[in-house]
């Protein structure tokens, strides 16, 4: 993410000195290093209620993922219950797809199963009922 | 940038996100019981909360990051498995 020029935060309804024994006693063992992210605390769940992933029941944030541009605008989001995680090369997939049409400024989209490397989209009027001759549905998938 | 403090004998006080702004700006709508979405295309509700950060206790915001693309993680509790 570093590497992209995106900043990472995660919150959960931990206190910060929670999260300051989690990062010491188990994160920072599994990377050989501290969190290189702030790790924010959202106690009363009032950023998640925002949000809309606070879970009133449980008392606890579900597992909201937000891509956030350079102008403030949310351009994605995915959501998942507790005990499924998330799978980190696909927001990454995610930010380099947006990260390109905005360079782009929006003359480029990406297609269904674009990473880089594979065709991108020019939308002109032309291309109105013939993307069946630029983009074969087998792109969609991986390789 | 965020401001570091430090941690007293109180659980650091909460921040509360200014809703009736957001809601006034026509980021959230109007409130009502339980969750709304945020929609996307539209902007992230700012907010401020205390943090964790490389040995260091402070505030962070998300309007101090306004011209970089952010990646924001919710989840249920450190110390879970997943």
């Amino acid at each position: 993410m570093q590497k992209l020029g995106v900043e990472v935060l995660t919150i959960s309804v931990d206190s910060i000195y929670v999260h300051k024994m989690w990062n010491e006693h188990e994160l920072s063992k599994m990377i050989n290093k501290d969190i290189p992210f702030p790790m924010l605390s959202d106690q009363d769940g009032s950023i998640g209620k925002m949000y809309g992933i606070y879970d009133e029941d449980t008392g606890v944030e579900t597992r909201g993922r937000f891509i956030i541009d350079p102008d403030g605008i949310i351009q994605g989001f995915e959501v998942l219950t507790p005990p499924v995680g998330r799978n980190i090369s696909e927001s990454v997939r995610q930010i380099k797809a947006f990260q390109l049409v905005r360079e782009s400024q929006g003359a480029e989209a990406t297609p269904s199963g674009w990473k880089p490397g594979k065709k991108t989209l020019k939308p002109s009027p032309d291309l109105v009922g013939n993307i069946w001759k630029e983009w074969k549905v087998s792109e969609a998938f991986d390789d | 940038m965020a401001e570091e403090f430090r941690p007293g004998c109180q659980r650091p006080e909460i921040k509360k996100p200014k809703v009736d702004e957001a809601v006034s700006q026509g980021v959230l709508p109007l409130k009502e019981e339980g969750n709304v979405m945020v929609k996307v295309g539209k902007a992230a509700p700012d907010f401020t909360a205390s943090a964790y950060y490389q040995g260091k206790f402070m505030n962070v915001s998300l309007s101090e990051y306004i011209g970089k693309w952010v990646l924001i993680c919710f989840y249920p509790g450190d110390f879970t498995f997943v």
